[in-house]
């Protein structure tokens, strides 16, 4: 199979050579980078800092070639194909500790990288990548509740309130069963990353108990803003975007804990420009990029300098930046073992399918 | 010569549909370590629940479809000229439109507090719960669907011969008689054609389910979609999911040419 997808490969190459010929880069190095959709790095939109651009002009004998990506699993099966060579890749933690355990990320020259010096003690060495060879953050955040303050009049502790019988269906919930299933099982007081099957059983139960309003993900931040929903999980750092539209819009970090996403730079196995790569990823922790770059997603930075030089309102964001003792009851996802992850989308396929 | 004229399209068809299909039937047959496997397709049957829901949904969106298409060609099929070409072109114009900027733009009509509850509360109704129902998703399909419904029943009622009606008319027949045994069975392979146009594409769709039906509501669409690129990341069980389902629709197909290849009479209501 793989010999026919090479095949296959071999041919669009030849094709997309054919069709670049020509064009008069052809003498540079084309550096591809592959990265979360929707606005996960600055563009130069606006009045903001064009960070790619920026990059070439540094580095002029390197083109990047950036394409994005909408989910882990999708990079992942992109990958799997075999059809894709990227050299640098910006996944998140769990699936960074899968692409370590199955052999696809290169160990990093740090000596090329510097600028790793400025990330944050607790950034480094993360559960998914404990001696931190492979990877670099990029930018991190948590999931927290965010909900329509005119509607829900008490701050929300606990993730109990999105079982609230009152709110039955005008609350949503994440379409993805690590996010969702784990929201359960922080409810239930366990691990999100917990290799007890039984635990998953009963997040399951816990999960079906409520009447959702739909299961969704990026059409959470449309749905909140146009007041559709009243209540729903999501990422800490797009509540401060929607309160632009809706200030009606609030964040609250359950007391139980919650999730905490690191998109950590790797360089995929087999790059032919590793160098080029980690000078990227080196550029992008660069305090002025790294800046640019964290105030177009609006999540947070895991470098000191960056964090230092941001606006008051942000750096004092407790949506951004958590107290260290909230933080600490947060949890990193990690790859689980096969046969919980199988466990974990066969009872999902049940709570969908019902 | 004339043979050669269709090579381009031979060479498009194997490489593009019957390699990737072989890769599809490779896949099912696959275990995840390799070796072959009827692992994946025995787990299909816990799927059941989710085929049978996206075989009614489809079945009703094209009945839906056939009831309100079949007016629409007749009436524009004896229309002639100028009144023709532009009801042609209402037909078409949401076509210009894609696909899921349409559905998308439902999902925001049909919300509690959308476009269309606003006004009917403007006029003292509702509010009416609209988004997240297997309504709003049999909407959306008839919706986006329905111009391939008209398309083909026109292209066959514009060739029947006025004089046939005619003739039926004068030998005595009203107006249902005519349209039971004259036009229906003379629209029949455009009726084919048309419920084979909608079908197929409503029980394959993955976005209208997740938009207008909330994702609780669950197609094959998405399930397949989840095992490529979704969560569940699994090619081999989502190869043995998209096989069955081409078996089930090429099943569905072949009872559809039973009525088509049947002599008129016989297809007669």
């Amino acid at each position: 199979m793989k010999r026919i997808i090479s095949v296959f490969t071999v041919v669009f190459l030849l094709l997309s050579s054919l069709s670049l010929a020509g064009c008069g880069d052809s003498d540079k190095i084309v550096l591809k980078v592959y990265n979360w959709g929707g606005d996960y790095i600055s563009t130069g939109e606006g009045d903001t800092l064009d960070t790619i651009a920026e990059f070439e002009k540094a580095y002029p004998h390197i083109k990047v070639e950036y394409t994005t990506f909408a989910s882990n699993e999708e990079m992942y099966a992109k990958l799997q194909s075999g059809s894709a060579q990227y050299d640098v890749i910006i996944p998140s933690d769990y699936m960074i500790a899968r692409m370590i355990e199955e052999n696809m990320v290169e160990q990093l020259d740090f000596s090329n990288i510097p600028n790793y010096a400025d990330v944050m003690e607790q950034y480094k060495n993360l559960p998914f990548d404990p001696n931190n060879i492979y990877s670099v953050p990029y930018i991190w955040g948590t999931v927290g509740i965010i909900y329509d303050s005119s509607v829900v009049k008490d701050v929300p502790t606990s993730w109990d309130v999105l079982w609230d019988p009152q709110y039955a269906d005008q609350v949503l919930m994440f379409d993805n069963p690590r996010d969702a299933l784990g929201i359960a099982m922080k409810k239930l007081g366990y691990s999100q990353n917990s290799t007890n099957a039984y635990e998953w059983q009963e997040a399951a139960e816990e999960l079906k108990k409520q009447k959702w309003q739909a299961y969704l993900m990026d059409e959470i931040l449309d749905k909140m803003e146009n007041g559709e929903a009243v209540m729903a999980p999501y990422y800490a750092g797009d509540t401060l975007l929607i309160q632009e539209e809706n200030p009606n819009i609030a964040f609250a970090m359950p007391e139980e804990g919650s999730n905490l996403f690191v998109d950590s730079m790797v360089v995929q196995k087999g790059s032919a420009h590793k160098t080029e790569a980690e000078q990227f990823i080196n550029f992008m922790c660069e305090t002025r990029i790294a800046k640019a770059n964290v105030e177009m997603i609006s999540y947070s930075t895991p470098l000191q300098s960056v964090y230092d030089e941001l606006e008051p309102e942000w750096k004092n964001s407790k949506i951004l930046y958590p107290d260290r003792e909230a933080l600490d009851r947060c949890e990193s996802f990690v790859h689980l073992p096969a046969d919980i992850n199988a466990l974990i989308q066969s009872l999902w396929l049940e709570i969908k399918a019902g | 010569m004339r043979k050669r004229m269709a090579t381009p399209y031979l060479i498009w068809i194997l490489l593009f549909t019957l390699v990737p299909l072989g890769m599809v039937v490779y896949y099912a047959f696959t275990a995840k370590e390799g070796g072959f496997t009827l692992q994946n397709l025995t787990n299909i049957p816990k799927y059941a629940p989710v085929f049978a829901r996206s075989i009614w949904l489809a079945l009703v969106a094209t009945a839906l479809c056939l009831v309100l298409a079949f007016p629409v060609a007749y009436r524009i099929a004896r229309s002639t000229g100028n009144r023709q070409r532009t009801l042609l072109l209402l037909v078409m114009l949401p076509m210009w439109m894609n696909f899921l900027l349409c559905t998308r733009a439902w999902m925001t009509l049909l919300e509690d507090t959308g476009l269309i509850n606003r006004f009917l509360g403007l006029i003292g109704l509702g509010p009416v719960h609209m988004i997240n129902t297997q309504g709003a998703v049999i909407l959306g399909m008839v919706y986006n669907y329905l111009p391939f419904m008209i398309l083909p029943l026109y292209s066959v009622m514009v060739k029947i011969d006025r004089s046939v009606i005619e003739a039926a008319r004068d030998l005595g027949a009203d107006g249902i008689r005519v349209i039971g045994r004259i036009i229906i069975p003379l629209s029949m392979p455009g009726i084919i054609s048309g419920i084979t146009m909608v079908f197929v594409p409503s029980v394959s769709t993955f976005i209208i389910s997740r938009w207008l039906g909330g994702s609780s509501n669950l197609l094959i669409g998405d399930l397949i979609e989840q095992q490529f690129i979704g969560s569940a990341y699994d090619p081999y069980a989502g190869s043995a999911l998209a096989l069955v389902l081409m078996v089930l629709m090429l099943i569905i197909m072949a009872i559809m040419n039973l009525f088509d290849s049947e002599d008129i009479e016989g297809a007669m209501i």
